[in-house]
């Protein structure tokens, strides 16, 4: 094996999206496509200084075999300077990853792009998937719409993969060794210190999960009126999270964060369940990765039912309320 | 206050929409347009100028973009919405640049016009709605070295700050920094103007600068296929979803969908 192959079919890193400490869903997500790659997995693990340690137990659970945990000093440690500076420091040390894996959020592709910029990686963001082919790491996304599939080969030292949600099923393994740790400090770059974090607040968070990385999502649109409370009983229901299109958010009958679209935000939960939406391609773009589509809708000729795997032409008042009780009676 | 905004001319939303068979965008229809995201970004610089006293002397809001000839399109555009001057990024190497290397153009570009008369930010949109990758402005201000200061939807610049409000998924943000600074914008706040008649007719007389890959010191090698680190390998259009099922429906077909739901797990 020479060199360069040497360093492409290298190890696998991983950011660790955590929220205070806590691991986010997605993250296990990405420990465990990266365990799938036969690979060593470096987990990285960036806070402040004196933050929440790395969970090395759970970490390990879902693949990581070594563990970073790095401190960010003379930043805030949540600045995306700040978490490539991070990243750098772990890549100096082991010199062996060929692909980094991130979580597609806006966060986690500007730290893409910073760090492709320092060192040459070649970036590919929203991915459903990873292979080796060739000698080269290449990753596949939906793209236009959901009209296309792509695959996007990385030419350059180093793959920076940011993979949507869902892209693996997150799965814990028992009995896994625990994993070695390292521990690491970093020095924030000019860059990082160059902003100033005035304030941050935590915005109120819902009982619900996050839309993004919901496994159910349901969604009002136009069709519901004005009247998302039937929308939110069926999400419970379902264990789901609540998206709207943008026209509901701009009518404000819910809050902006809750629009699902091109420039909203992107799910692709295993469940998207439609009520009231027509499908608009705004619309379509931010959820067409979705596993299975249901759409409600009164119009027959709303663009949805061309991409719903089961589609309803009906009136809302009367689906809506039938389906919450159905599923409810069943559920006991 | 000099601020530049980044824009960029892509492919209607609304129509079809394909790729090449080397993976490439089908880029040039007639119906291609100043990519929507960014008319907030155009609107935000032009409040923040406005703010400190454009349009007036010593004031400037230059509108960015690379791209091929139809690009100038977008560049009128944005002179039509009130952007005072438009410079051109044009050279055949720079097609088939994937992100990354499309923001080494426009920061070569910045830092050209920095060195003429100094910016204090460069503004850009939330994503372009053709590759929806939102990786240039960060690239950007890493490329210039300058404080990145992103999806804002409050801006202020006063004595050389720049000071944003941002929401992130789980908070929301006050962020400083000192000019000049890469701003992007969310789509929630800087709800563009419409260009008038006077300002479609004035944006004509307005000047659009040109500028080749030399004009930039550029190499070819740093754009196109050559300077970029990504390619597509394969590019299919997806089938449709197999097995649709449309039913006309009322309360008594609910059961008939809680089967399917179940089927699949969800119950």
């Amino acid at each position: 094996m020479s060199e360069q192959d040497d360093r492409t079919r290298g190890a696998v890193a991983v950011l660790v999206d955590h929220l205070d400490g806590v691991v986010k869903p997605t993250a296990r997500e990405l420990l465990t496509l990266a365990r799938g790659l036969d690979r060593q997995v470096h987990a990285v693990w960036v806070r402040a200084e004196g933050g929440p340690a790395a969970p090395t137990a759970e970490l390990a659970a879902h693949g990581a075999d070594i563990v970073h945990d790095v401190e960010v000093t003379g930043a805030d440690a949540q600045l995306t300077a700040s978490v490539v500076d991070a990243l750098q420091t772990v890549l100096a040390a082991v010199d062996t990853v060929g692909l980094l894996l991130v979580p597609s959020t806006f966060e986690g592709r500007e730290v893409a792009a910073r760090l492709a910029v320092r060192t040459g990686a070649g970036v590919v963001t929203g991915a459903s998937g990873v292979t080796f082919e060739d000698g080269r790491w290449s990753a596949h996304k939906t793209v236009l719409a959901g009209a296309w599939d792509t695959a996007c080969a990385v030419t350059g030292p180093l793959a920076v993969v940011a993979v949507a949600p869902h892209a693996v099923q997150a799965l814990a393994q028992d009995g896994v060794a625990e994993p070695s740790v390292v521990r690491h400090t970093a020095a924030a770059s000019s860059a990082a210190r160059a902003v100033t974090v005035v304030s941050r607040t935590r915005r109120p968070t819902s009982e619900r999960p996050p839309l993004a990385e919901a496994e159910v999502v349901v969604v009002g649109g136009r069709g519901v009126e004005g009247d998302f409370s039937g929308v939110e009983e069926l999400a419970d229901v379902l264990g789901g999270a609540v998206g709207a299109t943008r026209v509901a958010t701009d009518e404000g009958w819910i809050g902006h964060e809750a629009q699902v679209g091109q420039t909203g935000v992107t799910i692709s939960p295993r469940l998207y369940l439609g009520l009231g939406v027509s499908g608009a391609v705004h619309h379509k773009g931010g959820m067409a990765a979705s596993a299975t589509v249901v759409a409600v809708n009164s119009d027959p000729d709303a663009p949805i039912f061309e991409f719903a795997d089961y589609g309803v032409v009906g009136d809302l008042t009367e689906v809506l309320p039938a389906l919450t009780a159905e599923l409810r009676r069943r559920k006991g | 206050m000099r601020v530049v905004v980044c824009v960029k001319h892509v492919p209607d939303i609304q129509q079809p929409r394909s790729l090449r068979a080397d993976g490439l965008l089908v880029r040039g229809g007639d119906d291609d347009t100043l990519n929507e995201l960014d008319e907030d970004a155009v609107e935000a610089g032009l409040r923040t100028a406005e703010a400190a006293g454009f349009p007036a002397e010593g004031h400037d809001v230059t509108v960015l973009t690379v791209g091929p000839s139809a690009a100038v399109e977008s560049l009128r555009r944005g002179l039509a919405m009130g952007a005072s001057t438009a410079v051109h990024v044009h050279d055949d190497a720079v097609a088939g640049s994937d992100a990354i290397a499309t923001a080494r153009v426009l920061a070569a570009a910045v830092a050209k016009l920095h060195a003429e008369q100094p910016v204090d930010v460069v503004v850009a949109g939330m994503a372009a709605l053709d590759g929806l990758t939102s990786l240039v402005p960060a690239a950007l201000a890493e490329l210039l070295g300058w404080p990145q200061l992103t999806l804002a939807d409050r801006i202020e610049v006063a004595d050389g700050v720049v000071s944003v409000r941002r929401e992130t998924s789980t908070d929301v943000e006050e962020l400083t920094a000192p000019t000049p600074a890469v701003l992007s914008v969310t789509d929630q706040a800087f709800r563009a103007r419409f260009p008038n008649f006077k300002g479609i007719m004035a944006a004509r007389k307005k000047p659009v600068t040109t500028w080749t890959l030399s004009d930039l010191d550029l190499a070819g090698t740093a754009v196109g296929a050559a300077g970029s680190a990504t390619r597509v390998v394969n590019a299919a259009e997806r089938p449709e979803r197999p097995d649709r099922v449309l039913v006309t429906g009322d309360a008594e077909t609910v059961p008939a969908l809680v089967d399917y739901l179940s089927q699949k797990g969800f119950v």
